[in-house]
């Protein structure tokens, strides 16, 4: 109450309307001009990286919205819901939202028009185009609608100011309402956005009929399906409240047997769809599913090494580079200097073992560094190992820069595993993450695993309980080792041959951001966001669901890594453990509450416990 | 008849400064000795030469006739030496459970083999490994077990905090525990009761206690000897009784009285 009540007195004088009603344009008016400032900087930023232009041409709803567009609408609608956000404290008086909130939506709105206003007339103007590619008449033409400048300034200024208006709205509205308001706009936004997915899962299932009436031949939905789906998304939400939460609860609920059945039953259901799903996904999509595999493997060992032991470890890439490697040289007849030409079977024997050994080459200097020291130098041999398959030195043995090719395909007797297949990768990749995540669950909650904790949390401690810190640490890295180089020699199989430019340290950087937006230290965690980022946006190489992004991706990647520390540092899913370490206060607030249930027995205890300890200190005093 | 634990002129310097010199005493099987000192004596340096942390730059430690100079932290523990911290160094994200747990490293074996491929050598490892957990914790009353045991350390109170790493240490299964001041932040109420825990931890556990500790009730209390440093050199050694009375420990910790200064 008191802050909004300490607002600037000077602008209750300058509006007119303030003496008739007060509180109404009692606003917050530094908060508005934050987050309106930037809501306009953030659309100017936008605007000049290219992206509404670049992504004009894919629509959204036919005729009506495009994705460009939908790249700068989004701010003014976020950055109005976030200004009227109140953080609810217990014991303390909120004011209910009210229309003080709209009208403070609709101001942050107004000053975000700002932010295309500036830019239509600047563009108009003056000539930036040297210094800023995107500085150009298409983007004059796509701000102003390809009509005049006052009209561009005009509408923009209007629409953001209804989105804001529309953003802060979603706080007045009652729970329910607000749930499948935001359910429908996420869903039919999911739906006209994945559309290359759903076209392939459609043709899969046959429903080609439904999707081609769905989709605009160009593009995006039409404007009759879009508002079926609303309806339809509507009534799902109305239907399903509740509904999955109750389940989850109820599952969290379950005790003993049934909870062993339940998770059974959960695990087949996985099972079957992960293996029945891809039988009716196209080539496109499996390559995708084979993409995040792939990437997944590589993120559950990084988070053996990162998120269990604590370590470091910059220049994973290196050993995902050995996997690929070993490979070719072991299974392609192209290998310049040494080619047995195993079965790959054979050839990942080989691997695994040559793995282990490259970690601990690598690791046995370098474990004894700690911290940002460690992190450098291993960032140091990432590179190194990189630039070694890259070198004229080593051109007879590896091929330099040209790398291996004709990598076989994987003759498994009963189906063949090839890159033009990817389908069969998928399997392939499928067997060996679930062989990751069993390896990776069982160690957690093993000796090894609370010992890699341990040096997690203080090394030094650790080593004065008995734990020998080397070893166990080693231990840590090889078997993350291990697990990217059966990444590697998969990729080096699927795409039949190797480079070393495939091994950027982009790659190892990547990893590491899925693992920590996944969740760091959760195996669950870890599939989001191999999911997510893989999947969704695209890995360093591989194309993913959004497409369309494919130049901003290291863009999207960073702003999700900036926005993540700084919002929920824990990941996505994060391990209950790693939540409680960044939220202790409120972690012991509740174990405080929790404690006053306990209160009494320990009083009780507490009482007979002293009277025991006085008895003993007089027996033991006696005889000093 | 040979010593538990034997210092034979043991001397530790860090650059100029001899933080230990001259150190020379021994501990027997079933003793509790104290160590006591004015700050900057050399008691917790002495500890860190005892468990590996610090080297040692002249003379020897014997543990059952075995020299452990130059032994790793984490062999020293094996051997049977367990310590706590002064300044409580649990692993404070862990749960009670697991930081009991994880300190009976060294007494057990199990590997990445028999953890993957769930043999019964290593279901009944674990099961092993909770139990005694669970025994040493039971040890302090109902504070660490029950529902706490899933709890992360670092909710404890403090109190509860220095327990748990008493208890993490009682978990390597040591002979010889070095305690470095174990009520140091209790009040006399928690004092008097890890007073006699202290007793029981020799009388029922049969642990040998080395104990670095300023509350003089605690050490008179439970001790057999006290030893007394000051700036690194003993200048006193026997019961609390002797050493109480005794003038130079007098004149380290008060000072000397004015009239003989002149």
């Amino acid at each position: 109450m008191s802050a909004t009540m300490s607002a600037p007195s000077s602008t209750s004088s300058t509006s007119p309307a303030a003496s008739s009603a007060p509180a109404l344009f009692d606003l917050d008016w530094r908060r508005i001009g934050k987050w309106g400032g930037l809501c306009a900087f953030a659309i100017a930023l936008i605007s000049l990286i290219g992206m509404p232009v670049g992504l004009d041409r894919r629509t959204i709803i036919e005729g009506r919205l495009s994705l460009g567009y939908l790249a700068l609408i989004w701010l003014p609608l976020l950055f109005g819901y976030v200004v009227s956000k109140r953080v609810v404290l217990e014991g303390v008086d909120t004011p209910d939202p009210g229309a003080r909130d709209v009208l403070a939506g609709l101001c942050t709105g107004l000053l975000a028009g700002l932010g295309p206003l500036l830019l239509i007339l600047g563009i108009d103007n003056f000539n930036l185009r040297k210094p800023l590619v995107n500085w150009s008449p298409q983007l004059l033409e796509l701000l102003t609608f390809g009509r005049d400048i006052g009209y561009g300034i005009g509408a923009w200024l209007a629409i953001c100011a209804v989105l804001g208006m529309l953003g802060s709205t979603m706080h007045v509205l009652p729970k329910d309402v607000r749930r499948v308001v935001s359910i429908v706009t996420f869903g039919l936004l999911f739906i006209s956005v994945l559309e290359a997915a759903i076209d392939d899962l459609s043709e899969g299932f046959g429903l080609e009929g439904l999707t081609d009436a769905m989709y605009a031949k160009r593009g995006g939905l039409t404007v009759k399906y879009s508002i079926i789906l609303v309806v339809v998304l509507g009534v799902l939400a109305v239907v399903t409240k509740g509904r999955v939460k109750g389940a989850t609860n109820h599952y969290r609920g379950l005790k003993g047997a049934e909870r062993k059945r339940a998770s059974v039953l959960l695990f087949a259901g996985v099972a079957v769809l992960c293996i029945v799903l891809p039988m009716f996904l196209g080539k496109i999509m499996n390559e995708l599913l084979a993409n995040v595999g792939l990437f997944l493997l590589l993120a559950l060992g990084l988070n053996i090494v990162v998120g269990l032991a604590g370590i470091l470890d910059l220049g994973y890439v290196a050993f995902f580079a050995v996997g690929g490697y070993t490979t070719a040289v072991l299974t392609s007849a192209e290998s310049p200097f040494f080619a047995p030409e195993l079965h790959f079977g054979f050839a990942l024997i080989v691997v695994v073992l040559i793995a282990g050994l490259t970690g601990l080459v690598i690791g046995a200097p370098v474990i004894r560094m700690r911290g940002d020291y460690l992190a450098i130098v291993t960032l140091g041999f990432g590179e190194i190992i990189r630039l070694l398959f890259m070198s004229d030195w080593l051109k007879p043995y590896f091929g330099g820069a040209q790398g291996i090719t004709n990598v076989p395909h994987v003759d498994l007797g009963f189906a063949v595993v090839k890159g033009t297949d990817p389908r069969s990768v998928f399997y392939m990749i499928l067997v060996f993450c679930v062989l990751a995540i069993y390896v990776s669950w069982r160690l957690q909650g093993s000796r090894l695993g609370r010992a890699w904790m341990a040096i997690r949390e203080d090394e030094q401690v650790a080593e004065a309980m008995g734990i020998n810190t080397v070893n166990t640490k080693l231990m840590a890295f090889v078997v993350g080792a291990m697990m990217a180089a059966l990444s590697g020699a998969i990729l080096a199989a699927k795409v039949g041959s190797v480079f070393p430019n495939s091994f950027m340290i982009l790659v190892s950087i990547i990893i590491l951001v899925v693992v920590i937006v996944g969740g760091m230290g959760n195996i669950l965690g870890v599939m989001v966001g191999s999911f997510v980022l893989i999947g969704v946006l695209g890995g360093p190489r591989q194309p993913g669901l959004l497409q369309e992004f494919q130049s901003y991706k290291l863009l999207i990647y960073g702003a999700l890594l900036v926005f993540m520390m700084l919002q929920r540092p824990e990941g996505l899913v994060p391990s209950a453990r790693r939540s409680q370490e960044l939220h202790q206060e409120e972690f012991l607030q509740d174990v405080w509450l929790k404690g006053e249930d306990h209160e009494e027995e320990e009083a009780a205890e507490e009482a007979a416990a002293e009277e025991e300890a006085e008895a003993t200190a007089e027996g033991t005093g006696d005889p000093a | 008849m040979t010593h538990l634990l034997e210092i034979r002129d043991l001397k530790v310097t860090f650059g100029g400064l001899d933080a230990l010199s001259g150190l020379n005493f021994h501990i027997d099987e079933g003793e509790i000795v104290s160590v006591i000192g004015p700050n900057g004596a050399g008691k917790t340096t002495f500890f860190n030469t005892i468990s590996g942390l610090v080297e040692a730059t002249e003379g020897d430690i014997l543990f059952e006739d075995e020299s452990i100079l130059g032994l790793e932290p984490h062999q020293v523990t094996d051997l049977g030496i367990a310590r706590t911290f002064q300044n409580v160094r649990l692993f404070p994200n862990m749960t009670i459970l697991e930081n009991v747990m994880v300190s009976q490293h060294c007494r057990t074996h199990q590997q990445i083999f028999g953890t993957l491929f769930q043999t019964k050598a290593f279901k009944k490892e674990e099961r092993e490994i909770r139990e005694r957990s669970e025994a040493v914790l039971g040890f302090f009353g109902s504070r660490l077990v029950g529902y706490r045991m899933e709890q992360p350390a670092f909710v404890l109170s403090y109190a509860n905090r220095r327990r748990l790493e008493i208890a993490r240490a009682m978990a390597t299964q040591p002979r010889l525990l070095l305690l470095d001041e174990p009520v140091a932040g209790m009040n006399p109420m928690e004092t008097a009761e890890l007073t006699g825990l202290i007793g029981r931890l020799r009388s029922e556990w049969g642990f040998t206690i080395v104990m670095i500790e300023h509350d003089m009730r605690v050490v008179r209390d439970v001790s057999d000897r006290v030893v007394v440093l000051d700036h690194g050199v003993p200048i006193a050694q026997g019961s609390y009784d002797e050493v109480s009375t005794n003038p130079d420990v007098i004149e380290a910790y008060l000072g000397r009285p004015v009239e003989s200064k002149a």
